[in-house]
This record gives structure tokens, C-alpha cells and sequence, in this order.
């Protein structure tokens, strides 16, 4: 087998090891199944819940895609802002830290209050977790711009404007698809958190369900799914990344570069 | 009157007024400088002595704190447009191959910014390509090119728009001694083929005697032009000239005048 080969298929065997160790304490410590399910119980549970799984986890999806499209939008115009005006940086960004360290999961009862049980809640908790890392990172791309090179488009003339477009958002472009990578999974704990404390649908309110009715192989099979959503979105994030920023990866990473 | 006249500036650095007091420096004091339409000049001295600050100034990056700066008979007042500049590092666009950096200008300075991407600017980017030996280059990533083809791109981008003032910031501190070498003469033909004026920012002064007409010679703390040393060596010159006697002499009269710089 070539490199390539090893590399493609280290992650499968990994999780392979992963589930067998997992399995090797369940049997060894003899555990309870509503303690911990074996690895078989969970995937058993995934099987015969398949329909209902499937319909809840398209619903955490959707709810997720939706607080994701909206953190990808506000956090792409607060970076931009926050990166390029230093008035902007300098008034909104300790109020955006502050912001970012308001534990989420306590702001959804007021949610609730605000909105109702449901979906908006979780849309909003999603937006809220997954939004500061999209901000920060396209406002870092930004604001690591060599000054020289503002210096030769300001005597060619240069409004701000062609300096955004031509050298901010391509310059911070590999930065943001680094930061959708993040939001992505940040996104889909934000819904379940939301579902669980206040859902009438999707995974996280299976997983409530599940766990009062000690169903707990069926709570690891839920998790499984978000687990599996979260790999895939990122997978996805990451193709887009390497398709539209090439230009920032050389070769194939430190690795390469250092040991040949 | 001269193209460029810098008369009487001060510059002070850092806050004057604000909690950082102690901060403020005086970067420039009392310089002058003038330069002819179409002069390349040189400006050296020790480092910390303002010489970069002197050339933000001709292009109104900086405001003095004092005096006044003109060109072409016009207070400069804001950043003006047209301007070439050039610095240690090439800061050419990773995203954007070498012809696509050269190109830039185009996207910015009127009049060529209305006009559309066409293959008559392709064509005048690939021509000035070829006139510093990167013609077979154009479609390269500038991760793909040496250091000093890096800097001969940086050179087409500075020069693209035919900008009436070309600014170089130690354009060729961080090659090899060969590779600069190679570059003087690249930038001197570039000069005696499209008239423009040269400000160049050097500490190297074979550099500064081999490329212009007047050296400028600076001392630090705080900075100003205390010697301007004409060449009036014959063009082109050549390699083969700076080991000559009268190139010899020049390069020692301007270190005098910088060792007298220092003991002032």
C-alpha cells in the first residue's frame, strides 16, 4: 500500500479501533446498557429507529444549515467591518467577546420566553455559537494585510472599497473557510443544546425522549447521527476550501514540506 | 522650480499631545530635497535616519508636522494617485499570478480602469514582462518564482500604469549580491526607457552611485539631507565601471560624508 492509500484509509481504521475499544470496556467492566450501550446495541437502535432518526435528523439539518447560512452571512459583514475600520474594531469588539462568553445554553429559556417552543429558538442558539468564529477570523485575515501593500494601492489611488475587494476578501478567504470548518460543528451542538432544552422536534428531542425513557442505546444512536452530520458538513466545508483557496496551501503541509 | 521640493519639514513621530508623551521622536528635522523632473536619485544614510519616511512623504502617505511638500508645483496634501512603489518584499498577490499582480494598477488608476480587461493590457503586461526577462512567467504563481524574479514582478507592477514618480523602499535589500547586481542594471534601462523620477531608498552605496544622478546622503536623529553628491558618471553605466577609479571614489566620498553624518 502507498502513502496515499494509508492516509485515506487511517481514519476509518481509527474509528474501527475506536469502536472496538469501546466495546472491550462495555464487555470487560460488564456495564449496564443504560449506563453505557455496547457499540452493537447503539447500531442496533440506529437500525430499528432508522425512520424516526431520519426524519429528526433532517429536521436538526435543516434548523442547523439555516443558524449556519445566518452566522456565515453576519459574521462575513462584522468581519469585514471589524477588520477594515479600526473605529468599528475598537467599539464593537469587546462587546462582541462579552457576547461570546454568555454561556449559550442559558440564553435559550429566553428564547423560549421570546419566541416559543420550536425551531427559531434553535435556528437562533445554532447562529449564536457558530457566528464569533466566522467574525473573528475574517477580521484577523483582514487586519494581517501587509501594510506595504495598502501603501501601494493608497498612491495608485485606491478607495477603501478596492482595497476590500481586490485584497481583503481574497486575503481572507483562506481564513474564513478555516472558520465555516468551525461554525459548521459549533452549529449543530448549538440546535441539539436548543432541542433538548426546549425542541418538539429534531435530534436533540429524541435524545431527551430517549434518555427519560432509559432508552439510552437509542440517545447513542442519536448521537451517532449528529456525530455522522457534523463529519459530513465538515467534509464539505473542506473540499469547498481547498477548491477556492488553493492558491494558500503549497504543498501537502508541514509534513511534506519538513520531511521531504 | 524642480518636479519635487521638499523645503524645511519636520516630522514627529508618535503622540504629542496623549498619555504616550514620552513616545514622540523626531523622525525629520529641517530636510530638504529637491529632484528634477525625470532624475533618478538615491537616498542613503543609516538606518533610522528618515529616508523612508522622506519617501512617504513625497507620496503623501505622511503629513509633515511642518514645511512643505511639493509636486509638480502642487502642496501635497492626501495620498497622490499615479504613484509607483516598490519595497523589500515583493507583496505580490499569492491568489493572482505574476501577469494578473503586474495588472493590478490597471484595475485602480484611471484612466485604464474604465477600461475593459482586454488583450491590449495583457499585451502591455507581457511586453514589460519581457523588457525584465519574465515574459515566459506571466501564468506562474509568485510562490513559484526565486526572490529576485519576485522583485523584477514587483518592478512591472510599479511601473504598469507609467506613474509619473517611482518610489523604491530597498527594493533589492534581500537578494544576493549577484542577483542585485543583475537587478541594477534591469532597473537602469527600465529608467532610460520610460522616463519617470526615481526616488530610491538604499543603504547600499555602490547601489546609489551605480543608479542615480544626485546621491542624497542623510543623518540620523533627527533625520536630514546633510550632502547631495551629483554623478556624473555616463549611461549606461556598467558592472565592469564600479571597479573603476572615479565609481571607487564616489562610493568613498559618500561614506565620508556619512562617517561625518554620525560624528555631528
Amino acid at each position: 500500500m502507498n502513502r496515499a492509500q494509508v492516509e485515506r484509509l487511517a481514519p476509518w481504521i481509527t474509528a474501527l479501533i475506536f469502536l472496538m475499544l469501546w466495546w472491550l470496556v462495555v464487555k470487560i467492566f460488564h456495564i449496564e446498557n443504560f449506563v453505557l450501550p455496547s457499540p452493537i446495541e447503539a447500531f442496533t437502535a440506529l437500525y430499528n429507529f432508522r425512520y424516526p432518526l431520519m426524519i429528526h435528523g433532517l429536521a436538526t439539518l435543516g434548523t442547523t444549515l439555516a443558524g449556519f447560512a445566518f452566522a456565515v452571512f453576519f459574521g462575513l459583514v462584522l468581519g469585514i467591518l471589524v477588520g477594515s475600520f479600526r473605529l468599528v474594531y475598537s467599539s464593537l469588539y469587546p462587546l462582541l467577546i462579552g457576547f461570546n462568553s454568555v454561556p449559550k445554553a442559558a440564553l435559550v429559556p429566553v428564547l423560549v420566553i421570546w419566541f416559543g417552543v420550536g425551531t427559531i429558538p434553535a435556528i437562533i442558539t445554532a447562529f449564536l455559537l457558530s457566528f464569533f468564529p466566522v467574525v473573528v477570523n475574517v477580521a484577523t485575515g483582514f487586519a494581517t494585510i501587509e501594510p506595504e501593500l495598502l501603501d501601494v494601492l493608497r498612491v495608485l489611488g485606491a478607495t477603501r472599497r478596492d482595497m476590500i475587494v481586490k485584497i481583503g476578501i481574497p486575503r481572507s478567504l483562506p481564513y474564513f473557510f478555516a472558520s465555516l470548518k468551525i461554525a459548521i460543528t459549533l452549529s449543530f451542538v448549538g440546535t441539539v443544546i436548543a432541542e433538548i432544552i426546549a425542541g418538539n422536534n429534531g435530534i436533540g428531542n429524541v435524545m431527551l425522549i430517549a434518555s427519560s425513557n432509559f432508552n439510552v442505546p437509542l440517545v447513542f444512536a442519536a448521537l451517532i447521527v449528529v456525530g455522522v452530520m457534523g463529519v459530513g458538513m465538515y467534509a464539505i466545508f473542506a473540499l469547498l476550501e481547498t477548491r477556492f483557496t488553493g492558491w494558500s496551501v503549497r504543498g501537502g503541509g508541514l509534513e511534506h514540506a519538513v520531511g521531504g | 522650480m524642480n518636479f519635487i521640493e521638499i523645503a524645511d519639514i519636520d516630522l514627529i513621530y508618535g503622540d504629542r499631545s496623549g498619555v504616550d508623551k514620552g513616545t514622540a521622536t523626531l523622525a525629520l528635522s529641517k530636510a530638504h530635497l529637491s529632484v528634477g523632473r525625470n532624475e533618478f536619485i538615491a537616498l542613503v544614510g543609516p538606518s533610522g535616519c528618515g529616508k523612508s519616511t522622506l519617501l512617504k512623504l513625497v507620496s503623501g502617505l505622511v503629513k509633515s508636522s511642518q514645511g512643505s511638500v511639493r509636486v509638480g508645483g502642487e502642496e501635497v496634501t492626501k495620498p497622490l494617485k499615479n504613484v509607483g512603489m516598490a519595497f523589500q518584499n515583493a507583496t505580490l498577490l499569492p491568489w493572482r499570478n505574476i501577469r494578473d499582480n503586474v495588472l493590478l494598477p490597471l484595475e485602480i488608476v484611471e484612466p485604464y480602469r474604465s477600461e475593459p480587461k482586454s488583450e491590449l493590457k495583457r499585451a502591455r503586461a507581457d511586453e514589460l514582462l519581457g523588457t525584465v526577462g519574465l515574459l515566459e512567467f506571466g501564468d506562474r504563481m509568485p510562490w513559484q518564482l526565486s526572490g529576485g524574479m519576485q522583485q523584477r514582478a514587483q518592478l512591472c507592477r510599479a511601473l504598469i500604469h507609467s506613474p509619473s514618480i517611482l518610489l523604491l523602499d530597498e527594493p533589492f535589500a534581500a537578494l544576493d549580491a549577484f542577483t542585485r547586481e543583475e537587478l541594477w542594471g534591469v532597473l537602469q534601462s527600465l529608467w532610460m526607457h520610460r522616463k519617470c523620477t526615481v526616488i530610491l531608498v538604499t543603504h547600499e552605496l555602490r547601489e546609489a552611485v551605480f543608479l542615480s544622478e544626485t546621491v542624497h546622503i542623510m543623518c540620523a536623529r533627527p533625520g536630514r539631507v546633510i550632502a547631495s553628491r551629483p554623478i556624473p558618471l555616463p549611461r549606461p553605466r556598467t558592472l565592469d565601471m564600479t571597479f573603476q577609479a572615479d565609481f571607487v571614489d564616489l562610493v568613498h566620498e559618500c561614506r565620508h560624508h556619512i562617517s561625518l553624518g554620525k560624528t555631528l
